[in-house]
């Protein structure tokens, strides 16, 4: 249907289904943060010998998050007499825009995608860069010291982390020889690409935890360093909208996982054909999303410095020995 | 050209990774310290000048405020030092008490040293479960004087309380329980390449330094210092027990993480034993006059605490309360060499080296 739509004229009629639909997906995402946040309590709690959020909503706390949002609506709206005015109510517009963009592409289920283009894994990569800005702009819009050190921080990691990450999947394109996120998916059918990619896989894995700024590599908002980084200064639904895009970028990261190594909607075995494909990329997706929240449970963090040496002195050179490697097996053996 | 600027920054009084209301005033150049200065005196209560005023009795409560993580030692060495001008002889079993009393709120503020230490370096879990094996610690202090954090237990002479039944047993079975935790936190963080990376070769001083500073417990065993006064001036029972001085000799961080982790163990060695030569029965109270007065004269002693040498100097003339009261702090002094130690270390490096120097600021503010 959406390809049919792709296809067609621009129009008022398929203007308005598309913004439904992005409406709709916007509603899954938001559903999808309030309750990652309240599994990642559950999750962290469970793994820290307590119980976390089980008062409101019922058993679970199932609606311990709607009501800290609702709060967060509510609370005044602080700006500082110092700050950067514009630039402080831009950033974290600025942060969360390009996190939403990015689902456009993420192919859920063969025929659940919003945008099929050729060149859908640069796209991501491109736009996803963006957020960075909001980052940088806010620590500095807020004039403070913390924030400041924070939004360079910020700024100095996510630009480093997006080599490794771009460099380990371009092994994968060399395998698919397509940017194309679906063919991507429909070329692992015999395979999964962490089987074909291991190097990869984990490299990727590892820059995408410092491109999501989570634990070991939340250094950007370290909170026993500096406060709260880059977003110390912020309060109310602007503080909510970063939190948002961090827990939106976890959903896109996670699909994007999911889709170049896991092999999307792909079922593991054949026989296993007749289970759904949303189920099986759900499951996946979720598989990742509990590593990301397991690892936070566990490490401590990294040191500005370490992290730094990490990227460029590990990470990017096993990210291009990877390509060489897998560009010589690739002409030597097919 | 890049040109850099200097800049202010206050680390506290209000930080999430300062342990109380400690304010480090610091010069920044990028992430760089090129000069750190500590302010202290947010938590003054004036603990000695109130005790001029108070019966001796009386002054037992404030030292619960001051290292309120290991209060048991602090009401001992208010106690000690009365009792050594007094000349009292402590019974017996009253000294067993104490000291299990003490070596029980080592292995608490030793375990919150090491969940808040890796809490500072980033990671929530090893935190929790420190907090959930002291808490058993707490329950137990809790049976024997009725207080969790402010106990309030020792008396001039004895203790005040005598132990519950099955109290003992109680700490017999808690001491194999926290041997098994601890194989546990040397699984979970000892080894982390993350952890080590943050805390090996980082906050390196020498031996010479840490004397010359004044350093002590084990901020000074970490250079490799033996001394321990439980086994260099033996004070109450300690020369009945079998147990180590944990030295290392790299003198940085990890040093002392270690150094904190083994004095547990060698803790648990102590209450071991002391459970076994528990007296089953005996006084808790020696004979004191109802009103306590120390002779003229004046007297100091000195005890290890787990943050190390905690003294006690009182001058007396001869009335109710003491004329001058002086707390030797332990904490106070090793805190005095971290401006020597932070320049040249980045932001990180700062938390991970105040807070391996693990401080209360109860006790540096007095």
């Amino acid at each position: 249907m959406i390809e049919d739509l792709l296809q067609s004229s621009p129009g008022l009629m398929n203007f308005g289904i598309f913004f439904l639909l992005a409406v709709v997906l916007l509603l899954v995402v938001l559903g999808f943060v309030t309750y990652a946040i309240l599994a990642e309590r559950k999750v962290l709690g469970y793994m820290q010998a307590r119980h976390g959020p089980n008062q409101l909503g019922g058993k679970w706390g199932l609606l311990q998050t709607v009501a800290d949002v609702l709060k967060l609506l509510l609370k005044e709206d602080v700006i500082p007499k110092a700050a950067d005015r514009p630039l402080f109510i831009l950033a974290p517009i600025i942060a969360f825009t390009p996190a939403f963009m990015v689902l456009a592409t993420i192919p859920f289920t063969d025929k659940f995608q919003f945008a099929d283009i050729g060149v859908g894994l640069l796209y991501y990569i491109a736009v996803s860069g963006m957020t960075v800005f909001g980052m940088v702009l806010g620590g500095w819009a807020s004039n403070n010291k913390y924030a400041l050190l924070g939004g360079m921080r910020a700024g100095a990691q996510m630009i480093s982390y997006e080599i490794p990450l771009v460099m380990s999947v371009l092994g994968v394109i060399l395998l698919t020889g397509s940017l194309n996120l679906s063919d991507i998916v429909l070329q692992q059918e015999h395979g999964w690409f962490i089987l074909y990619q291991p190097i990869a896989f984990i490299v990727f894995f590892i820059a995408s935890i410092a491109e999501l700024n989570r634990t070991p590599f939340d250094l950007p908002e370290s909170e026993n360093e500096l406060v709260a980084g880059y977003f110390v200064e912020y309060s109310g639904f602007r503080w909510a909208f970063f939190m948002l895009t961090e827990y939106v970028y976890m959903f896109a990261m996670s699909s994007l996982i999911t889709v170049i190594f896991l092999g999307g909607w792909l079922p593991p075995l054949d026989v296993l054909g007749f289970i759904p494909g949303a189920v099986w990329f759900a499951l996946k997706f979720s598989l990742v999303v509990f590593v990301y929240m397991w690892l936070r449970a566990t490490l401590p963090r990294f040191r500005i410095d370490r992290l730094m040496e990490f990227a460029w002195k590990v990470l990017f050179p096993v990210a291009l020995a990877n390509i060489f490697l897998t560009a010589l097996i690739k002409t030597l053996f097919f | 050209m890049i040109r850099t600027e200097e800049m202010l920054l206050n680390v506290g009084p209000q930080h999430p990774s300062t342990h109380g209301v400690f304010r480090l005033v610091v010069k920044i150049d990028g992430e760089i310290i090129t000069e750190a200065t500590p302010v202290i005196g947010y938590l003054h209560r004036g603990t000695e000048k109130l005790a001029e005023n108070l019966q001796y009795t009386q002054i037992i409560p404030y030292t619960d405020r001051m290292d309120y993580l290991s209060a048991m030692t602090n009401n001992y060495v208010i106690c000690h030092a009365v009792e050594t001008m007094m000349g009292i002889q402590v019974p017996e079993r009253a000294d067993f008490l104490r000291v299990m009393a003490m070596e029980l709120g080592r292995i608490a503020s030793h375990l919150v040293a090491w969940g808040t230490y890796i809490l500072d370096l980033g990671a929530t879990s090893p935190f929790i479960y420190a907090f959930r094996d002291r808490e058993m610690i707490i329950n137990m202090l809790n049976e024997l004087s009725g207080a969790r954090l402010t106990f309030n237990y020792m008396r001039v002479g004895g203790v005040k309380w005598d132990a519950p039944e099955g109290w003992v047993d109680g700490v017999r079975e808690f001491v194999p329980y926290l041997r098994e935790q601890l194989k546990g936190y040397h699984n979970l963080v000892s080894g982390n390449e993350i952890f080590l990376d943050r805390v090996k070769g980082v906050g390196v001083y020498s031996k010479e330094d840490a004397i010359n500073y004044s350093l002590s417990g084990p901020n000074l065993r970490s250079t490799g210092v033996k001394w321990d006064l439980r086994k260099d001036e033996p004070y109450s029972i300690y020369d009945r027990f079998d147990f180590n001085v944990v030295t290392r000799d790299e003198g940085d961080c990890l040093a002392r993480y270690h150094v904190r982790l083994e004095e547990i163990e060698e803790s648990l060695k102590i209450l071991e034993q002391a459970c076994e030569q528990f007296p089953a029965e005996g006084e808790i109270m020696a004979k004191v006059p109802k009103i306590i007065k120390a002779p003229k004269g004046e007297a100091f002693v000195r005890i290890e605490s787990p943050r190390g040498e905690i003294g006690c100097y009182i001058s007396s003339d001869g009335k109710k309360e003491p004329y001058r009261l002086k707390f030797r702090r332990p904490s106070f002094y090793n805190l005095q060499i971290l401006p020597k130690l932070l320049v040249g270390e980045n932001i990180a490096n700062l938390i991970a080296i105040l807070g391996a120097v693990d401080i209360v600021l109860g006790e540096v503010d007095g």
